[in-house]
C-alpha cells in the first residue's frame, strides 16, 4: 500500500485515489496546433525514479493533487494541492 | 519409527481427550496438539506422498516449513487440500486425509513411478512428449495434448471441492506505532520494551501459542520466563494475535496479516469468520521471525522418520511425544546437542554423529557421540530403519559404518527466516562463518531481532529484541553479535560418496535431487533463478524452507564459486499460503461489486420490474404483466409510449451542478456546440469529446441561473465525465472560477413521455399551467412545486422521439412522486417502461448510446457533426482533426431494415456486401430491436461510408457464430418521425 | 547437441544423463555484431533466431541485464489466444497464434502448447452482441474456431462456475476460442535461446546496457556493464524498460507508461479447471487457468499507478481474489502460494510498436500492454523480418509511432489515449 499523506484529509491508503498521470505536462491551449495536442495527450518521459505526478483523491476530498514519488521505490516526496489557489488556502494566504 | 506418547510431560491438556479421523481410521490425541503430533503420538508414519515419484513422506518438521505431512482436512465443501499436519491444531471431529496417493497414502500405486525416476530427471518434460515416440513426429500439440491429460491427473497435490466454499471470511483493518511479528523470545521482548516506552504494539504469533522457542525448551524456567514475559505484555496494553500469520510486507509499513479464527474448533460460532484477512498498517515493523532448521542431502533422506532435531524437541517437550526409540542425530553445528540430550533422558538410545571432529565437543549424557562422521545413506523401505555413515578422508566422504535406528534427525544447520524482509527488497547477505544468509540491509522502518538476525541463544534473542525495540525508539543502541555456537558450524550440504549413487533429495516434496541440480549445471541453468525454475525447486508448497541453500550451495560447488556470487531468489509473498476466501473475505457472490440502486428501486420492484445491470447500477429491464415475456412486455411498453405514455426511471443518469461565474465558458469548452448564449431555463444536448477527439459522452445541459448549470450525463460515464471535469478546473484551466458538485444520487428522476405526458403532469402539479407548450416549450426547465410542496425540477426533453418531460425531484421524494404521476399515468392507459422498451424507442429515433459511442468513434462517424461548432474550439477539436479520423470512408452511423421484413438480426452482425464471404466487412450493427412503431424489426449500426454508400444497395448481416445471414437494407438512422413532429407537438 | 526425443531421454536415462550439454552458450560479448538485441525476454531471443533462422543474419548478440526469461517472460500467466479483431491486431495474432501451434516442434523444445480454449463470461445481452461482433469478425478472418456460447452450453462444459442466480453479475453466456490455451512460458524462453543458439547467435547475460552513444542519426555505440559494443543494426525489445533505452539514446518521449501487473499462483491442486476463463464486470476484470503442475494462475487489473517496481500491493490482491471467488466458488479453501509482479509497457491506446525509430539503425519492440506473452513468436518474426529488410511488413505497417499524429488509434477497448486503461 502506498501511504499518500493528503493534504486536505491526512494519511490515506492510495486506494481510496486514482492516479491521474505525468504532472509535468502542459497541456496547450484549445486553439494550439495538433502538433503540441499529440505531444502532451500521446508521449510520456515515463521516467523511472522522482517524477511529479497527478493523483485525485476519489474517495475523498476529490482534490487533484501534484504528487513527487519515485517510481522505482514507490517513495513519496512530497504532495500538494495541484490548484494553486487551494494551495494558497491551506497555506493561509487566502 | 516407534513413536509414542509419554505418560508426562509436555504443554497438551491430557484431561481432554481429542478424536480424529486419519484415512478413515478413529484416533486420539490431546488438546494442545497438531494434528502432526497426535499422528506421531499413535505412531503413524506414512503421512504424505511426494509430488512426482509418490514416494512416501512423514513429519519431517513442527512447523510451517513441513515438507512431508501434507494433508486434506475437512469433508465436502469444507474440504481443505494441502493442509501441512504440523499446523493443523487437532480438535473434537477433525477429519484428515492422504493425498495424492490412490488407495492411500500408505500404499499407493503411483510409487511406481519411483522405478522410472532415472528417466524422469529434471526438465525431462520438456525434451519429449512433442510428437510420437521415439522421435517426437508429428506436428501441432495434438501429441502433447494427449499426454499433457495424464499429466495433469499425476500431477497436483490434493484435490480441491467443486462446491462453493460455504464459510465467510472477514477482512479487517488495524493500525499500530509497531508491528512485532514473533512471539519467541525476541519478539516477547521487543513487545514489552516497546509497550512500556508507550508505543501502541500488536504481536502477532503465527503458532495458537506465545512463546516460539520457548515452547520447545525442555527447562522450566523457559516457560516460566514465557509466562513472565506475556503477562507483562498483557499489563502494558500490547494487543496480542494468535494463529495470525504475518504473510506479506507491502510499501509504506503495511502488512498482510492472516488470522485464523475458527480453523482450530470443533464447532465454531456460527456468527464468527473461519479467518480474518488484515491490513494492518504499522510505523515500523519488527521481524522476529525466529529461524529454520534445515536438513543435508543424503540417500534416502526423505524417508518417513527423518526429521530434524529441533522438530524432535518440540514433539518431546511440547507435546510428550517421543518420536522414536533408537534415535541417530546427524549435525555439523551445536545446536542438536541439547536436544540428543533430553531424547537419551526420555528414555531413547541416542547416537550422535557430528560432522565435526573438535576436542571440544562433548557428549551429552546419555548420548553416544560419534566425531566426524556424516550421514550418507538412509535404508528402509516404508521408514527409516537405519543409516550409513560417511567419513571425510582425504578430500572425500568414505563410508564409515552402519547403523540401524528408527528415527534420524538431521542438522544442517539454522536458516534465519528472512522473508518478509526480502519481499520488500531487501538483499540477504551470506554469513560464511554462521553458513546462512543475513538479512541484508533493510528499509528504515523495518528491524530484524533474534535469529531471524543470526542470535542463536535464547538470552542472546531477547536481548536482541530489547536492543531493537530500543532502537525503534530512537536509541543509539548496540545489538548482539550474530551467532553463539561454541564450536563453529561446519557446513555441509551434502554427503556424497564416490562410486555410490543415492536418491538425495533437496527438495523433497517436489522429489528434486541433487543430481537433479547438478544436471541443470550441466545445461546451463546456473542462475538461481533457472535453477529454481528448471528443476522446481522451492517452487513446493512449503516454498523451499528447508532445501533451497541446499540447492544453492551444491550449484556454487558445480560453478566452483562461492555461495554469494550464485545468489539467493528473491522471496515472495505469501510467507505460508493463504486462502483465496480469506483475500477475497465477503466481496462474492451478490456482494462481488457494489450495487447502485436508485431512489426508486424498490418502487420499481413492487411494480414487478425485472432488472438488468446497467454498470454498477440495476435498472427496470422491463415490468411484465401476467404471462409475458421480455419480448412483449418491451413491445407493450414502447407501443404505449408512443400511443398513450410511458414513465421511466432515469434517475441513474449522471447530475452534475457546474456553478461559478465562469460556468459558461467552461461549458462552451468541453462541449462541442455552442452554450455561451444558452438562456436561463433552456436546456440542451451536448456532445463532449475527450482530448483525442474521440466522443466521450452526451446529455443535456440546463441552465438554472446566470451561474448555475446542471448537467447530465450517461448513466456509465457519470463518474468518468465528473473526474475529467475535475481534472480539467484543478490542473487545467486554474483560471476558470467555477465548482463542479456530482448531485447525481441528490435527486430522483423520471422520464414521463407519450403523447398523454402532459395530462399525466399537470394535476400532480400545484400549477398546472406549468406545462402548456408556452410555458415549458420544447427543452424548456423550470423549477416546479408538485402537490404537497414536492419542490423539484422539470424539462421538456425526450429521448424517445415523443413528447416528454423529465422530473426531478430530491432523492427522498421520489415515491412521493410516483404516488402522484402513476396513477395518473394508470388513468390515461399508460405504463411503467423499461430499459428494453428505451432502448426499441430510441433505435427507431437513432438516438446513440454507449454502443454506438464505444470510445473508439468521432462526433461525424456518430451523424453528429453538425454539433461541432466551427466558431469556437473544444476539448479534441484539435485532436479530431487527424488524417484517419477525417477519412470520409470512415464508418458512419445508418438505419439497418431486414430486406424481408419478418425477418430478424442480431447485434453484433457484421454488415457485408454480398460475395464478401471473408474479411472484416464494411460495417457492424450495434443495437437491435422489433420496432413497434414499424411493425418489423430495425436496427442501427456503422456501414463505410454510410447511407450515401449504401443506399439502395444488397447488404448482408453476416453473424456465423450465431446464425445464417440475413439481407438488409441500409436506411437513414432516423427510422421513425424524421422531421421530430410528435416531441414538438 | 543432443536432440530432444522420447528416444534420447530414454538412452540419457540408462546412461545417467551424460549426453545433455548446455542448452545454449555462456559467450563473452564480441566487439562487434551484424545485430544486437537488447533484452532477453521471448520477444528478443525469438528475433534473434527468426533473424538466424528466416534471414540467414547469424552474427547477432541478445544482450541481457540478468537472466534471459526474467523480466516479463517469467512473470505473466501464460494466456495464448489471438481474439483480437481490429485490423492489424487480427492479422498480427494470428499469425503469432499460428507459430504458436508448430512452436514444440519447430524449436525442438516441448513448450507445452495447451490448446484447451479460451472462454470469455458474458455477463448482459450487450456484452454478447459486443463479444459477437468480435467474434463474428474473427470467423471470417481466418480463425474458424471462434464460438459464442450459450449459457446451456457453457454449463455443460464448466459446470462449476457460479452460476447462481444471485451471483452479482450472472453469467449469461461466453465467448470462446477453442485453439486458444496456455504454455509453459519458461520453455519458450529455453527453447528459443537454444534454437537460436544452434545457430550462433551469442546470448549474453549478466549484460546491461548503460548507455547509447549516437552519431549521425545512427546508435554507433552500446555500452554495456560488460563493455562497449558496436553494432549495424539494434533492436530494443525491453518491456517496461523501453523509455529507459530511449531516453538513453536521447530520443525524448514515447506513447509508453511502464505500469505493474500483478499475477498470482495458488498450490498444486488435481485437475479444476480444463480451459482458460475470462471476465470482466463492474469495473474488474480476471483471468484464471490451471498449470500442468497443478497451481491456479490468475490474475487481473494492474495496480493502477505507473511502477517500475516488481512487487504489488494488497488492494489488487483483494480485488484480484474477489473476482477469483465470484467466479469459481469453490476456491475458498484453496491456498495462494505466490504473488509477483511484472512491470508493462502500457502504450496510448492498447497497441504495440514494431517500428523503425527516428535513428536509422534502431528498431523498437514495444508498448506491449497485457498482450506481450501470446505475441512473442509473432513479434520476433516481424522484427526480425523489420530488421533484416529494413521496412516493415505490411501487416505491421500500422504499429509505428506515428500512428497517433495520422489519428490511427488500434483500441480494442475504447478506453482512450490513457494506458492504465488498456488492462
Amino acid at each position: 500500500m502506498i501511504i499518500l499523506n493528503c493534504p486536505f484529509c491526512g494519511p490515506r491508503d492510495h486506494s481510496e485515489f486514482d492516479y491521474g498521470g505525468d504532472g509535468s505536462i502542459t497541456y496547450p491551449s484549445l486553439d494550439a496546433p495538433v502538433e503540441d495536442w499529440h505531444a502532451a495527450v500521446f508521449l510520456r518521459d515515463n521516467i523511472c525514479g522522482v517524477q511529479t505526478e497527478t493523483w485525485q483523491h476519489t474517495q475523498g476530498c476529490r482534490m487533484w493533487l501534484l504528487v513527487e514519488r519515485d517510481t522505482m521505490s514507490h517513495e513519496v516526496h512530497s504532495i500538494r494541492p495541484a490548484h494553486p489557489g487551494h494551495a494558497a488556502v491551506l497555506e493561509g494566504k487566502v | 519409527m516407534t513413536a509414542r506418547r509419554l505418560s508426562s510431560g509436555g504443554r497438551i491438556d491430557r484431561s481432554q481427550t481429542v478424536t480424529f479421523r486419519w484415512d478413515g481410521k478413529r484416533l486420539q490425541g490431546f488438546a494442545g496438539d497438531t494434528l502432526a503430533s497426535a499422528l506421531l503420538a499413535n505412531n503413524q508414519r506414512i503421512i504424505g506422498r511426494s509430488f512426482k515419484y509418490h514416494r512416501p513422506r512423514g513429519v519431517m518438521s513442527a512447523g510451517v516449513e513441513e515438507s512431508g505431512a501434507i494433508v486434506t482436512t475437512g469433508r465436502g465443501a469444507r474440504s481443505e487440500p494441502n493442509v501441512k499436519a504440523t499446523q493443523q491444531e487437532l480438535f473434537e471431529g477433525l477429519v484428515a486425509s492422504g493425498q495424492n496417493a490412490w488407495p492411500s497414502v500408505r500404499h499407493d500405486v503411483g510409487a511406481v513411478s519411483g522405478l522410472f525416476s532415472r528417466f524422469f530427471a529434471a526438465g525431462f518434460y520438456y525434451k519429449t512428449f512433442m510428437g510420437l515416440p521415439p522421435f517426437e513426429t508429428g506436428r501441432g500439440t495434438g501429441i502433447w495434448m494427449q499426454y499433457e491429460k495424464l499429466i495433469r491427473k499425476a500431477a497436483g497435490m490434493g484435490s480441491a471441492s467443486r462446491l462453493p466454499d460455504p464459510d465467510v471470511y472477514d477482512h479487517a483493518h488495524g493500525f499500530c506505532d509497531v508491528l512485532v511479528v514473533g512471539a519467541g523470545p525476541a519478539g516477547l521482548a521487543a513487545a514489552l520494551e516497546l509497550a512500556q516506552q508507550g508505543r501502541d504494539v500488536v504481536l502477532v504469533e503465527q503458532d495458537f501459542e506465545l512463546g516460539g522457542d520457548y515452547l520447545a525448551q525442555s527447562d522450566p524456567q523457559a516457560i516460566t520466563r514465557r509466562d513472565t514475559q506475556v503477562a507483562a505484555l498483557r499489563a502494558a496494553g500490547v494487543r496480542i494475535m494468535t494463529r495470525t500469520t504475518a504473510f506479506g510486507l507491502y510499501d509504506n509499513g503495511v502488512a498482510g496479516l492472516l488470522e485464523r479464527v475458527t480453523d482450530h474448533l470443533a464447532s465454531p460460532d456460527a456468527s464468527l469468520p473461519r479467518q480474518r484477512f488484515w491490513t494492518m498498517r504499522a510505523g515500523r515493523t519488527v521481524l522476529a521471525t525466529g529461524a529454520l532448521e534445515r536438513f543435508i542431502s543424503f540417500g534416502n533422506n526423505d524417508l518417513p522418520g527423518v526429521m530434524t532435531p529441533n522438530a524432535a524437541r518440540s514433539y518431546l517437550n511440547r507435546f510428550g511425544v517421543l518420536p522414536g526409540q533408537r534415535i541417530v542425530v546427524a549435525t555439523n553445528n551445536d545446536s542438536a546437542y541439547a536436544v540428543a540430550g533430553e531424547l537419551a533422558a526420555a528414555g531413547a538410545q541416542v547416537i550422535l554423529a557430528d560432522a565435526r571432529s573438535d576436542a571440544a565437543l562433548v557428549a551429552p549424557k546419555g548420548v553416544e557421540l560419534r566425531q566426524g562422521l556424516a550421514p550418507f545413506n538412509a535404508s528402509g523401505g516404508r521408514g527409516v530403519s537405519g543409516i550409513e555413515f560417511a567419513s571425510q578422508q582425504g578430500g572425500a566422504w568414505r563410508v564409515a559404518g552402519r547403523e540401524a535406528c528408527d528415527l534420524l534427525l538431521v542438522s544442517g544447520g539454522w536458516s534465519p527466516v528472512i522473508n518478509l524482509a526480502s519481499h520488500l527488497g531487501a538483499r540477504p547477505i551470506w554469513d560464511s562463518a554462521l553458513a546462512c544468509f543475513l538479512p541484508g540491509k533493510t528499509r528504515s522502518d523495518i528491524h530484524m531481532a533474534g535469529s531471524a538476525a543470526g542470535v542463536w541463544q535464547t538470552e542472546a534473542c531477547e536481548a536482541s529484541g530489547t536492543a531493537v525495540a530500543r532502537q525503534v525508539i530512537g536509541a543509539d543502541t548496540a545489538l548482539p553479535a550474530a551467532g553463539g555456537w561454541q564450536t563453529p558450524i561446519a557446513p555441509l550440504y551434502e554427503v556424497r560418496v564416490p562410486g555410490r549413487r543415492t536418491k538425495a533429495f533437496v527438495d523433497p516434496q517436489h522429489d528434486v535431487t541433487g543430481d537433479d541440480v547438478r544436471l541443470a549445471h550441466q545445461e546451463g541453468f546456473v542462475s538461481v533463478e533457472h535453477l529454481k525454475r528448471y528443476t522446481t525447486l522451492g517452487m513446493a508448497t512449503d516454498q523451499g524452507k528447508m532445501g533451497n541453500i541446499i540447492g544453492l550451495a551444491m550449484m556454487a560447488e558445480a560453478l566452483g564459486r562461492e555461495i554469494p556470487q550464485v545468489g539467493t531468489t528473491r522471496f515472495r509473498p505469501p510467507y505460508t499460503p493463504v486462502a483465496i476466501g480469506a483475500l477475497a473475505g465477503r466481496h462474492t457472490g451478490p456482494h462481488a461489486k457494489p450495487l447502485r440502486r436508485t431512489p426508486l428501486h424498490d418502487w420499481n420492484l413492487r411494480q414487478g420490474a425485472v432488472m438488468t445491470d446497467a454498470g454498477l447500477w440495476h435498472r427496470p429491464w422491463y415490468f411484465p404483466h401476467a404471462g409475458e415475456g421480455m419480448a412483449e412486455a418491451y413491445v407493450r411498453e414502447a407501443t404505449a409510449v408512443r400511443e398513450t405514455v410511458g414513465i421511466c426511471d432515469v434517475s441513474s443518469l449522471g447530475k452534475i451542478a457546474i456553478q461559478g461565474p465562469d460556468a459558461t465558458e467552461f461549458l462552451n469548452r468541453i462541449y462541442t456546440n455552442p452554450f455561451a448564449k444558452l438562456p436561463i431555463g433552456r436546456a440542451r444536448y451536448g456532445i463532449m469529446l475527450r482530448d483525442d477527439g474521440i466522443v466521450m459522452d452526451d446529455g443535456t445541459t440546463w441552465r438554472l441561473g446566470e451561474s448555475d448549470y446542471l448537467m447530465t450525463t450517461t448513466t456509465t460515464n457519470a463518474g468518468k465525465v465528473m473526474v475529467f471535469l475535475e481534472e480539467l478546473l484543478h490542473t487545467r484551466w486554474q483560471d476558470l472560477r467555477v465548482h463542479v458538485t456530482s448531485v447525481s444520487d441528490h435527486w430522483a428522476g423520471v422520464s414521463i413521455a407519450g403523447p398523454k405526458s402532459r395530462e399525466v403532469i399537470a394535476p400532480c402539479l400545484e400549477d398546472g399551467e406549468a406545462v402548456t407548450n408556452d410555458n415549458l416549450p420544447f427543452l424548456g426547465v423550470r423549477p416546479v412545486r408538485l402537490k404537497g410542496g414536492i419542490e423539484g425540477l422539470i424539462a421538456r426533453i425526450s429521448f424517445s422521439g415523443e413528447l416528454a418531460y423529465e422530473i426531478y425531484v430530491p432523492s427522498g421524494y421520489g415515491e412521493a412522486m410516483m404516488a402522484l404521476l402513476w396513477p395518473q399515468a394508470q388513468a390515461q392507459n399508460g405504463v411503467l417502461y423499461g430499459l428494453e422498451a428505451l432502448g426499441a424507442l430510441r433505435i427507431e429515433k437513432g438516438h446513440v448510446t454507449g454502443a454506438e459511442l464505444d470510445g473508439r468513434m468521432t462526433i461525424d462517424d456518430a451523424g453528429l457533426g453538425k454539433m461541432a461548432s466551427p466558431k469556437k474550439t473544444f476539448i479534441g477539436d484539435a485532436l479530431r482533426r487527424r488524417p484517419e479520423l477525417t477519412d470520409p470512408n470512415r464508418p458512419q452511423l445508418v438505419g439497418v431494415f431486414p430486406k424481408i421484413r419478418s425477418d430478424t438480426f442480431n447485434a453484433g452482425a457484421l454488415l457485408t456486401a454480398p460475395g464478401e464471404d471473408s474479411g472484416f466487412g464494411d460495417g457492424w450493427l450495434t443495437a437491435v430491436t422489433h420496432s413497434p412503431a414499424l411493425g418489423h424489426w430495425i436496427g442501427i449500426g456503422y456501414i463505410a461510408g454510410g447511407v450515401a454508400a449504401w443506399e439502395g444497395r444488397r447488404v448482408l448481416a453476416s453473424d456465423p457464430t450465431r446464425r445464417g445471414p440475413v439481407e438488409v437494407e441500409i436506411v437513414p438512422p432516423i427510422m421513425f418521425d424524421p422531421k421530430g413532429d410528435r416531441m414538438h407537438g | 547437441m543432443t536432440k530432444f526425443s522420447a528416444w534420447n531421454v530414454f538412452w540419457n536415462g540408462l546412461t545417467g544423463q551424460k549426453g545433455w550439454g548446455r542448452q545454449w552458450r555462456d559467450p563473452a560479448p564480441k566487439s562487434h555484431y551484424d545485430v544486437v538485441i537488447i533484452g532477453g525476454g521471448i520477444h528478443g531471443l525469438a528475433t534473434a533466431y527468426y533473424l538466424a533462422k528466416n534471414h540467414g543474419i547469424t552474427n547477432v548478440a541478445v544482450l541481457e541485464k540478468g537472466w534471459i526469461g526474467g523480466g516479463n517472460a517469467g512473470r505473466n500467466t501464460t494466456i495464448v489466444r489471438s481474439n483480437y479483431a481490429r485490423p492489424g491486431n487480427r492479422e498480427f495474432y494470428e499469425h503469432s497464434l499460428k507459430l504458436w501451434e508448430n512452436l514444440s516442434h519447430e524449436l525442438n523444445y516441448n513448450v507445452m502448447f495447451s490448446q484447451r480454449s479460451h472462454i470469455s463470461l458474458l455477463h448482459s445481452p450487450g456484452a454478447i452482441d459486443a463479444a459477437a461482433r468480435n467474434y463474428n469478425t474473427l470467423r471470417r478472418t481466418g480463425t474458424p474456431d471462434a464460438e459464442i456460447w450459450s449459457l446451456e452450453r457453457l454449463k455443460q462444459v464448466v459446470p462449476h462456475l457460479n452460476y447462481a442466480a444471485d451471483a452479482r453479475f450472472p453469467i449469461m453466456g461466453a465467448a470462446v476460442q477453442k485453439r486458444a490455451g496456455t504454455a509453459r512460458h519458461d520453455a519458450v524462453v529455453w527453447g528459443y535461446a537454444r534454437a537460436a543458439d544452434q545457430f550462433g547467435v551469442d546470448i549474453i547475460q549478466n549484460c546491461e546496457v548503460i548507455g547509447l552513444t549516437r552519431d549521425n542519426g545512427r546508435v554507433t555505440r552500446i555500452e554495456t556493464s560488460r563493455g562497449p559494443i558496436t553494432a549495424g543494426k539494434v533492436a530494443l525489445s525491453v518491456a517496461g524498460s523501453t523509455s529507459r533505452l530511449w531516453s538513453m539514446a536521447g530520443l525524448g518521449g514515447l506513447p509508453i507508461e511502464t505500469h505493474k501487473l500483478q499475477a498470482f499462483v495458488s498450490e498444486p491442486i488435481k485437475p479444476l479447471l480444463d480451459q482458460v476463463v475470462v471476465f470482466g464486470i463492474g469495473g474488474a476484470h480476471f483471468y484464471i487457468s490451471q498449470s500442468d503442475k497443478g497451481g491456479m494462475v490468475f490474475g487481473g487489473d494492474l495496480d493502477w499507478y505507473k511502477s517500475y517496481a516488481q512487487q504489488g500491493n494488497l488492494p489488487i490482491v483483494q480485488d484480484v481474489s474477489e473476482a477469483a471467488m465470484s467466479v469459481l466458488p469453490c476456491l475458498g479453501r484453496v491456498k495462494l502460494l505466490r504473488h509477483w509482479a511484472g512491470v508493462v509497457d502500457m502504450s496510448m491506446d492498447g497497441s504495440h510498436f514494431l517500428c523503425k525509430t527516428p535513428l536509422d539503425n534502431l528498431y523498437l519492440n514495444a508498448g506491449w500492454n497485457y498482450g506481450g506473452f501470446k505475441a512473442s513468436p509473432a513479434a520476433g518474426w516481424y522484427l526480425a523480418d523489420l530488421v533484416a529488410n529494413d521496412r516493415p511488413h505490411e501487416t505491421i505497417a500500422c504499429f509505428d509511432l506515428k500512428r497517433f499524429e495520422r489519428g490511427l488509434q488500434i483500441d480494442e477497448r475504447g478506453a482512450g489515449p490513457d494506458p492504465k486503461l488498456h488492462g
